[in-house]
């Protein structure tokens, strides 16, 4: 199959994600015996629409539950999409066979948050890294302890690391560890998610500078996951705002720095910490975030919003081009 | 939540050294592991050490029968260090051979029951699914029944024999594993090393296998630990009541069994030594256990 070349290198369709699924027969009887409530659907994600050029740094922003993580792991394919299409390069890779998928796969690596838990503790650093790429043919038994010594120097560790396990590492380390092993297979795309928000402040920076240096390097790409607006500017050239499972602004960085059009975008800014990297919730824009279980009906920003009409409590507001480049959903721009 | 590196340790030092380190921490536990491996050796090497051949009927005088501890033999060939059973048999030989048919049966079942205890937790913990609800509900119901209950109903099936208990004993415990297994599955199976594991492309079986299953032996350990005190136990109730096994194989069980008239006439060593034998070899496996269990502990384990 050959990959189109103007096509994004990865692309999400109308993607929509279901948490929860009907109860089978049994939970019914249980139900209706009154020992179990029925589990309802979270509607995680809502028809995102989300195309990543190659060479691109895309930032994703959203408060925490508004579904992030759900579409990063479509994203990187670990979960599956209830409707809607992930593209690779072009190619509708999850309708690959098998071996074909897992090939264009290796393509796609995800960077974990958890700096502990994403390294299996009972491997040395050496064989963390050269497991994938040694099945996959990738690396010859010969060339393996040279392979993983660039690959540690690559992300600023010492080679002389190579034979210890994970526990012995700091946080720092330990994330420089975990990008190793995934630039291990040589991937175009990297999912971030949250990929420095366990790190102290300070690691956190360097951590980044690395993120920034691999791209020049190697020309990666990457979905940065954050709710953190300081760290996805130090970073992004697009930024992508998300709002209880939907998109809502999409802009290149500095437009949308400069001229956030989204109400909620704009609370957000409001919020923002300069260029301080500096961890805050989006505590003071008005009101609760809602509830997935029971997202509002219309905008789903409404009941926070200053703006709100009585139009933006029946009618979803579609994303739509406002300037170059520059997308957003709310009904104050159709005029 | 980050933790400073670590350089007081010497490079590359696994997770293993740091268990047998944190092992040696207690005094009690050291001298249980020595008790352990005293035993096992004593079991192992039973036909170099025992004074005599106790199966053998021609090695045995019946004039030399229930003497007491210490009592030199008719012949004047050997000395009876504790005293002697029915048959004129050494009970320091008995106890021996004794010692290594309830160890080595003890052993066994434990080994086979955590193979097939963990193979099916595993892919139950790991995929889920129906198979899962299946598995869990057979385990409900088997740790519903005593074990005692399910091996001596298969005995009653099988008839006697060395094969026969290991397998009953399987039966009765191999759900214990299956499920300490399958919780921890689920839980090491959800961590974000098996999902980058995936991602890497690496295959099922080398992620069950080699990712998965290393995470998941330390509960194993210790319920395999002490579960094998728990077999032996068993082991020697069902010969004790004559169900397991048979007279020519006498298991410790069986040897406190023999000797159980004679404790009212006075004859206590003919029951009490073998009685001895028995709860020390429990005592080391327990306490062995014990500290792997407080070593293992991931509450327990610093980061
Ligand atoms: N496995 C799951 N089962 C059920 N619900 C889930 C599951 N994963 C996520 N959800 C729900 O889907 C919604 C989106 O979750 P998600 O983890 O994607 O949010 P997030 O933006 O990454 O949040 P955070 O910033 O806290 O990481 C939440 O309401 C969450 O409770
Ligand atoms: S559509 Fe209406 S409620 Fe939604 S952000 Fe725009 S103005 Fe606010
Ligand atoms: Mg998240």
């Amino acid at each position: 199959m050959t990959s189109d070349k103007a096509a994004p290198l990865l692309e999400l369709r109308a993607v929509s994600k279901q948490f929860g699924e009907q109860p089978g027969r049994i939970e019914r009887v249980a139900e209706s015996l009154g020992w179990h409530t029925p589990a309802r659907p979270v509607q995680a994600l809502d028809a995102v629409n989300l195309a990543i050029a190659a060479g691109e740094v895309v930032g994703l922003v959203g408060e925490s539950g508004c579904g992030k993580s759900t579409l990063g792991r479509i994203a990187v394919g670990l979960a599956a999409a209830s409707a809607g299409e992930r593209r690779w390069r072009g190619i509708a890779i999850d309708r690959l066979p098998p071996a074909e998928r897992r090939h264009h796969q290796l393509g796609i690596q995800m960077i974990f948050q958890d700096p502990y838990a994403s390294l299996n503790p009972r491997m040395r650093v050496r064989e963390l890294i050269a497991e994938a790429p040694r099945v996959h043919g990738l690396v010859g038994r010969g060339a393996e302890a040279d392979f993983v010594a660039a690959r540690l120097q690559q992300v600023g560790l010492d080679p002389a690391l190579a034979e210890r396990f994970p526990h012995q590492f700091s946080g720092g380390q330990r994330a420089r560890i975990g990008i190793a092993r995934a630039l291990a297979v040589n991937p175009a795309f990297l999912v971030c998610d949250e990929a420095v928000a366990a790190l102290d402040v300070s690691i956190q920076a360097q951590v980044l500078n690395l993120f920034s240096h691999l791209r020049e390097q190697l020309g990666l790409t990457y979905l940065f996951i954050s709710h953190d607006l300081g760290v996805v500017r130090h970073l992004s050239d697009r930024v992508v705002i998300m709002y209880l499972g939907r998109v809502v602004e999409s802009a290149p960085v500095d437009e949308l720095f400069a001229h956030p059009n989204h109400p909620y975008t704009q609370a957000l800014l409001a919020e923002a910490p300069t260029l301080k990297v500096e961890r805050k919730r989006f505590l003071a824009i008005r009101g609760e975030l809602p509830s997935p279980l029971d997202p509002p009906r219309g905008c789903h920003f409404h009941p926070r919003c200053p703006h709100a009409i009585a139009r933006c409590r029946v009618e979803m507001p579609l994303l739509r081009e406002i300037a170059p480049h520059h997308q957003s959903a709310c009904h104050l721009n159709a005029g | 939540m980050s933790a400073p590196a670590d350089d007081r340790l010497p490079l590359g030092v696994g997770p293993f050294a740091r268990l047998v380190a944190a092992f040696a921490d207690s005094r009690l536990a050291l001298a249980g592991l020595a008790l352990l491996l005293t035993i096992a050796l004593a079991a192992a090497f039973a036909p170099w050490l025992a004074p005599q051949n106790p199966y053998d009927l021609m090695q045995l005088d019946i004039l030399d029968s229930r003497l007491a501890p210490g009592s030199p033999s008719g012949d004047g060939r050997l000395t009876y260090h504790l005293g002697t059973d029915a048959q004129g048999r050494d009970m320091l030989s008995a106890i021996l051979y004794g010692l290594r048919i309830s160890v080595v049966v003890g052993v066994s079942a434990t080994v086979l029951a955590l193979l097939l205890g963990m193979a099916l937790g595993l892919v139950a913990g790991y995929f889920g699914g129906r198979f899962d609800t299946l598995l869990m509900r057979i385990v409900d119901i088997q740790l519903a029944f005593p074990s005692i209950l399910t091996a001596m109903i298969l005995l009653a099936l099988f008839g006697q024999g060395i094969d026969k208990i290991v397998i009953a004993l399987v039966a009765s415990q191999w759900a214990y594993y299956a499920r300490t297994t399958r919780s921890t599955a689920m839980v090491e199976g959800r961590k974000e090393y098996i999902e980058a594991a995936r991602l890497l492309g690496l295959s099922t079986a080398r992620i069950v296998f080699r990712h998965l299953l290393p995470n998941c032996l330390p509960p194993l350990i210790v319920v395999a630990a002490l579960q094998v005190a728990a077999a032996i136990a068993l082991e020697a109730t069902l010969s004790f009541l004559g169900l397991g096994l048979p007279v020519t194989e006498p298991s410790l069980g069986l040897l406190i069994a023999n000797g159980f008239q004679y404790l009212y006439s006075g004859r206590y060593w003919i029951s009490v030594f073998p009685g001895v034998a028995l709860l020390l070899t429990i005592l080391a496996i327990n306490l062995v256990a014990d500290q792997l269990r407080d070593v293992l502990n991931p509450r327990l384990q610093k980061q």
